[in-house]
C-alpha cells in the first residue's frame, strides 16, 4: 500500500518537469518583449537592450532555462516584471481570494448536488427526479461566463440586489463580504453541482438495486441506515473521482469567474500577466496551477485506494 | 422487448424456417447501431438540435434577411421586435438575429475542426503509445500528462496570446489543448484490442505494423472515439465562447457566439438582450451535442448506461 503510494509520487516528478518545460517554451513565444512592455512605448532601443540584461533575457534559451529550473528547484520562482516583486508572495497573496470562492462553491455543490442526486435515486422516476435531471442537464451544458452574465444583470442591474463586481470587506459588514460571494458561487459552482446530482443518481441507483442492500433490508435494518449507511458508502467511489476533477476545473472555471465579476484572485492576475508580458509570473502561476492540478489528482487516487481496496496500481501504465 | 420477442419466434414457428431467415435480418436491422439509437429519445433530441444548428449555420444566408456585418448607427440598440429585428440590434445597429445565425457558422467550424485537428493527432499519439508501448509510450504519455496538468482554459489563452487571433488560430488552439484526452481514450483502447485473438493471429501471418495499426485495430476503437468527439465538440463550442469572450478568439467584426457576447459583456447595464440570445444559443446547442453524445454511448457500449 504504501509501496504504491510512493510509486504514485514519484510518477509526479516527470509530469511537473514538462509543465515547466512547456511553460517555458510557451511563454517565450509569446510576441513581444517584456522589457518594451515594462518600459512603454517612448523606449529607446539601447533602454530596451539594457533592461534585457537586467531582467536576464540576453542569455541564450537553454540558460535561461536551466537558471529557472535551478531557481524554482530552490523554491525562488522568480520576481514579477510588472509588480516587481517575488512571484511567489504575488500568488500567496492572491490565492486566499480564489479558494475563498471555488471552495465555497465546491462545498454548496457538493451537498446541494449528492442531496439532489440521492433524491433523485431514491425517487426514481418520480417527476422531480425528471426535473432535477433535466436541470442538471442543463448545468453540465452551461457556458459559466454567460450564466455570469445573466445573474449579474438579473440581480444587479435589474433587481439592484447585489453588487456587481469586487471582493466585499468583512469590516464593512458581514451583508458585504457575503453579498459579494454569492453571484461568482452560483456561477462557480453550477458545472460541479449538476455533476455531481448525476454522477451520484447513476452510483447510487446501481448500489440500491444491489443483492447486498436487499439482503441488509431483509434482515430488518431501517431504511435510514440502509440509505445513509450502507448504500452511500458503496456508490462513493465515482463520486470521489468526479470530485476530483471538479476541483482542478474548478480552478480553471474561476479564471473565467474572477474576469466576469474583477475578483481579485489568481485568475484576474494571470490574465494581466500575459497581456503583459510578464514571463516570470506566468511561468509561476501556470505551475502553480498544475502543481495544485497534480496533487488533487494524488490525493484522489490515494483516497480512492483507501474507500475501494480492490483497486490495484498494478503495472507501470500512466493511466 | 420482451413481448416483441415472443410474438417473433411465435410467427417464426408457424411460417417455418424460409420466413425465420426473414425475421432473422429483420432482427438484426433493429439491432443496428443507428435503429438503437432512433429508440433512445434523447438522444433523439440532441441530433435533432444539433441537425437545427447545422441548418441555421448552412444556410444562414437565406435565413437572416440582413448583412451580419453591414453597421447602421441610427439603428443601434433596437430592442428585439422593433422594426423587425427580432433579437434585436447591437451597438453599431446590425441585425442580432443575423449575427447569431452567422455566429453559428463560425462556432460550429471552430468547435468541428478543433476537434478534428484534437482528434487526428490524439488518435496517431494514442495508437502509437498504446501499440509499441516501452519507453515510446512512457515519453507519449507523459508528456499528455503534462498538458493534462495545465488548466486547459490556460493552455488556450496562452497558445492564443502566441498565435494571434482569428478562426484557424482559435481551430488549432483548441485542437492542441484537446490532444491527451483522445491520446488517453485511444492508448487505453489499443492495449485492450491489441491481445485479442484476432491481432494475434494476424500478427502470426506477419501483417505489418502500419496495417496492423489502421487495418486491425484504428476501426475498433472507432465507437469510443464517435462518443468522445460528439462531447468534445460540446466543450470545444464553449472553449471558442470563453476564448473569445476574454477577448483573444474570435474578434469583431467577425460574428462567432463567443464574440457577440463579449460585446453584449459592455453593454450588458443598458442592452442586455444582446448577450441574452447568443448564449442561449450556445447552451441549447452544448445540450443537443452532450444529449446526443450520452445517447450514443449508451448505444454502442451498453455496460456504460446510465
Amino acid at each position: 500500500m504504501l509501496k504504491t503510494i510512493l510509486k504514485r509520487i514519484l510518477q509526479c516528478i516527470p509530469t511537473m518537469f514538462i509543465v515547466v518545460t512547456f511553460t517555458f517554451i510557451l511563454t517565450r513565444m509569446i510576441p513581444g518583449s517584456p522589457a518594451a512592455t515594462i518600459l512603454g512605448p517612448q523606449a529607446s532601443a539601447a533602454d530596451i537592450a539594457e533592461m534585457e540584461i537586467k531582467l536576464g533575457l540576453d542569455q541564450p534559451y537553454w540558460k535561461q532555462f536551466m537558471d529557472y529550473i535551478l531557481d524554482v528547484l530552490q523554491g525562488n520562482f522568480g520576481d514579477s516584471y510588472m509588480y516587481n516583486r517575488p512571484v511567489l508572495d504575488l500568488i500567496a497573496e492572491r490565492i486566499p481570494n480564489t479558494l475563498q470562492i471555488t471552495v465555497t462553491a465546491l462545498i454548496i455543490a457538493l451537498i446541494i448536488g449528492v442531496g439532489i442526486g440521492m433524491f433523485s435515486a431514491l425517487h426514481q422516476y418520480s417527476i422531480l427526479d425528471y426535473v432535477f435531471m433535466v436541470l442538471a442537464l442543463v448545468g453540465v451544458s452551461m457556458p459559466i461566463f454567460w450564466l455570469g452574465l445573466m445573474l449579474v444583470n438579473l440581480f444587479s442591474v435589474q433587481l439592484g440586489w447585489l453588487p456587481t463586481q469586487g471582493r466585499g470587506d468583512l469590516a464593512i459588514g458581514l451583508w458585504d463580504f457575503v453579498s459579494h460571494m454569492i453571484l461568482p458561487c452560483a456561477c462557480l459552482s453550477t458545472i460541479p453541482m449538476a455533476t455531481f446530482a448525476r454522477i451520484t443518481r447513476s452510483s447510487m441507483l446501481e448500489v440500491i438495486h444491489n443483492d447486498s442492500i436487499k439482503a441488509l433490508r431483509a434482515r430488518g435494518i431501517s431504511e435510514r441506515s440502509v440509505i445513509w449507511k450502507h448504500a452511500l458508502k458503496n456508490a462513493l467511489p465515482p463520486i470521489v473521482t468526479v470530485l476530483g476533477l471538479q476541483i482542478a476545473s474548478c480552478f480553471t472555471g474561476a479564471i473565467l469567474t474572477e474576469s466576469i465579476f474583477t475578483w481579485p484572485g489568481m485568475g484576474t492576475m494571470i490574465v494581466n500577466a500575459i497581456t503583459n508580458r510578464d514571463y516570470m509570473l506566468i511561468q509561476g502561476v501556470v505551475l502553480f496551477f498544475a502543481l495544485v492540478f497534480v496533487i488533487v489528482n494524488l490525493v484522489v487516487d490515494v483516497v480512492y485506494m483507501l474507500i475501494n481496496p480492490r483497486v490495484s496500481y498494478e503495472g507501470g501504465g500512466s493511466k | 422487448m420482451m413481448k416483441e420477442e415472443k410474438k417473433a419466434q411465435a410467427v417464426a414457428d408457424a411460417l417455418g424456417t424460409e420466413s425465420n431467415e426473414e425475421l432473422l435480418k429483420r432482427e438484426r436491422r433493429a439491432n443496428s447501431a443507428w435503429s438503437k439509437l432512433r429508440r433512445n429519445k434523447t438522444a433523439m433530441v440532441g441530433l435533432a438540435i444539433v441537425c437545427a444548428m447545422i441548418f441555421i449555420a448552412v444556410f444562414a444566408p437565406l435565413l437572416s434577411p440582413y448583412d451580419p456585418a453591414a453597421i447602421s448607427p441610427t439603428e443601434a440598440f433596437l430592442k428585439p421586435g422593433v422594426d423587425g429585428h427580432i433579437f434585436g440590434t447591437d451597438n453599431v445597429g446590425r441585425d442580432l438575429l443575423t449575427r447569431v445565425f452567422y455566429g453559428a457558422r463560425v462556432s460550429l467550424l471552430v468547435a468541428f475542426g478543433g476537434t478534428v485537428v484534437a482528434g487526428i493527432i490524439g488518435v496517431l499519439l494514442g495508437l502509437i503509445a498504446g501499440y509499441f508501448g516501452g519507453i515510446v509510450d512512457t515519453i507519449i504519455m507523459r508528456i499528455m500528462d503534462g498538458m493534462l496538468a495545465f488548466p486547459y482554459i490556460l493552455l488556450a489563452i496562452i497558445l492564443m496570446t502566441v498565435l494571434g487571433s482569428g478562426i484557424f488560430n482559435v481551430i488549432l488552439a483548441i485542437g492542441i489543448g484537446n490532444v491527451p484526452s483522445f491520446a488517453r481514450v485511444v492508448r487505453g483502447e489499443v492495449h485492450i484490442i491489441k491481445n485479442e485473438e484476432y491481432c494475434n493471429a494476424a500478427r502470426v501471418i506477419g501483417v505489418s505494423n502500419a496495417r496492423m495499426l489502421f487495418t486491425h485495430i484504428l476501426p475498433n476503437t472507432i465507437s469510443p472515439l464517435i462518443v468522445y468527439a460528439t462531447l468534445g465538440i460540446a466543450g470545444a463550442i464553449i472553449s471558442e465562447a470563453a476564448l473569445s469572450f476574454l477577448g483573444l478568439g474570435i474578434s469583431e467584426p467577425t460574428a462567432s457566439w463567443g464574440s457577440i457576447l463579449q460585446t453584449g459583456k459592455n453593454w450588458l447595464q443598458t442592452s442586455p438582450f444582446i448577450a441574452t440570445y447568443s448564449g442561449i444559443f450556445i447552451l441549447i446547442t452544448v445540450l443537443g451535442f452532450n444529449l446526443l453524445g450520452d445517447g450514443i454511448r449508451d448505444v454502442l457500449d451498453p455496460k456504460m448506461k446510465k
